[in-house]
């Protein structure tokens, strides 16, 4: 069996985890596995590796913008580290990373903590608009599986209270 | 505050003890945060960090909680300086790892640090003894709303605050509790222990050891999930699972008192006849025998009084304290581990022998005059 990330070597260390009921697999070779700091369980959690694995196949896959605006990031830079850019790259890598974030996470919305001085409902309206903008469009365009997409996102707002 | 004064202070975390202090060493509460409109540490330029290290450091050191704390550029500690604060975990391993463009503020109790340009431009937690999740939390977040004010935070209305890593997306909250379990252990239970709390979406981390292998029957667990779910609701989440491990811990001791009491005092007896008579320790079997000597005193085959020579002991005998007490010397493993196992020998003097006379085992035959 070879090494889910490098593909080149013998995978000697073998991870499974169980998140939210789904099994998750992940062979890693002596190498990788050192360099995903799986042998320091202090920083360690599979899904702190999917980013490089599996799951970053969603952003190759639904991403059209190549490069972040904001600071130059690109995908290739994702899939190597994990790690994001900037905050704009959020937005940038927006349509594929919402897989992603769905794997980690179950849902996509953040119903935590707002900063005091940002008015939540305001930003909301503004998403919102932007979203029927989108949806409008999708439905002018024929384009019906996105805008079904859209539709399910708008829903999914509107319950925020 | 220095470094050396916070060295020779033994902090929050040896002080007190908490509530639920027998089975949860501490808890720890982090979150994550990131400046608007500089790119995160691990893509930016050397120039943007130390740009946003300036911006953060005045305000964190401004804090009325960091009054008199340790405030620090990586690059002004030296390497043992970085272990003793990663031993007391107080800085990340990854943030030990950097040097100009990072720094670290530690308050004068070591209960609050915040970490600058660490994987995120904030990295900021509180550790507390004990099981205090709720009250680590709300610590945590006065001094988030503080800096808020004076910082200009990324954050997305529909993801929340927006970090390095998608993993912590949204609350930027990592909750954990670190946790001790030899009962469970020895009885064998732990295995299924971690698959339940992992099918819940929470992680088990072993602490301080290789690969995945957990040393001093010591766990970490936290919560994976940071999108989708108020801070207060993943807090009680991860509560209410900690208290269940309390109890089935607690029960797992129980039943080993009552059918295998010779297993038992035979981890606890070895573990004390090894450290008190050794001249040579590695800190991995210190940390095994170690827990076992805790799990006496929370049996009571050792007077409690003792539990205080035993927490001390887990944190001066790690690499980093030992060469720290060792007037500042690196020293190389083997004088080490014959330093850690002197260190033990002193200590252990005061503890009398386990008191087993409440427990069911096996006794010699005393020698009865004989009534005729």
């Amino acid at each position: 069996m070879v090494c889910d990330v490098c593909k080149t070597n013998p995978a000697t260390v073998f991870l499974t985890q169980i998140v939210d009921g789904k099994m998750q697999k992940v062979n890693l070779c002596e190498a990788c596995s050192k360099e995903k700091g799986v042998t320091d369980p202090l920083s360690f959690a599979l899904v702190d590796l999917l980013p490089g694995l599996g799951a970053e196949q969603e952003v190759e896959k639904g991403a059209t913008v190549q490069r972040c605006p904001a600071c130059g990031f690109t995908q290739a830079d994702f899939k190597k580290t994990g790690r994001l850019g900037c905050a704009v790259c959020y937005d940038t890598f927006e349509e594929g990373l919402d897989g992603l974030l769905k794997a980690m996470h179950r849902r996509t919305i953040h119903t935590g903590k707002v900063p005091a001085r940002l008015s939540r409902s305001i930003e909301l309206g503004v998403r919102m608009k932007q979203l029927k903008r989108d949806l409008d469009k999708a439905i002018v365009e024929e384009n019906y599986e996105t805008a079904a997409q859209l539709r399910d996102q708008l829903r999914e707002l509107e319950q925020i209270p | 505050m220095n470094i050396k004064s916070l060295f020779s202070s033994g902090g929050e975390q040896a002080r007190d003890s908490g509530p639920h202090h027998q089975i949860v060493i501490s808890s720890r509460v982090r979150l994550a945060r990131n400046l608007r409109g500089h790119p995160f540490p691990g893509w930016a330029k050397k120039s943007d960090r130390l740009q946003v290290l300036e911006l953060i450091k005045p305000q964190v050191e401004a804090l009325p909680e960091m009054d008199d704390a340790l405030s620090a550029y990586l690059q002004e500690l030296t390497a043992l300086e970085k272990q003793v604060l990663v031993e007391r975990h107080l800085i990340s391993r990854e943030h030990a790892a950097k040097g100009a463009g990072s720094a670290v503020v530690v308050d004068k109790k070591q209960m609050l640090s915040i970490m600058i340009n660490e994987e995120d431009h904030l990295r900021m937690q509180v550790l507390r003894p004990g099981l205090q999740l709720r009250n680590a939390f709300k610590v945590l977040d006065k001094v988030d709303s503080a800096l808020e004010n004076k910082l200009n935070y990324a954050f997305h209305p529909q993801l929340g605050y927006l970090t390095a890593c998608p993993t912590n997306v949204g609350t930027g909250m990592r909750a954990s509790a670190m946790v001790h379990l030899p009962g469970l252990v020895l009885s064998e239970q732990i295995n299924q222990v971690i698959q339940a709390i992992n099918k819940i979406g929470l992680a088990v981390r072993g602490l301080y050891g290789e690969g995945t292998e957990a040393m001093g029957n010591l766990f970490q667990i936290s919560n994976q999930i940071t999108l989708g779910e108020p801070e207060e609701e993943i807090i009680s989440q991860l509560n209410k699972v900690i208290e269940r491990i309390i109890e089935n811990e607690e029960n797992a001791r129980q039943i080993l008192l009552q059918q295998k009491p010779g297993t038992l005092l035979d981890n606890i007896g070895r573990g004390f006849g090894i450290l008190s008579h050794a001249y040579a320790m590695t800190s991995k079997e210190a940390l095994n025998l170690l827990s076992f000597l805790k799990l006496g005193v929370d049996l009571g085959f050792f007077p409690p009084e003792r539990q205080t020579e035993i927490d001390e002991l887990f944190v001066i005998t790690q690499p980093a304290h030992l060469q720290g007490g060792a007037l500042q010397q690196k020293l190389d493993p083997e004088e080490r581990d014959a330093l850690r196992a002197a260190i033990f020998r002193e200590k252990l003097k005061v503890f009398p022998n386990p008191n087993t006379s409440k427990a069911v085992i096996p006794r010699p035959p005393t020698e009865e005059p004989h009534h005729e």
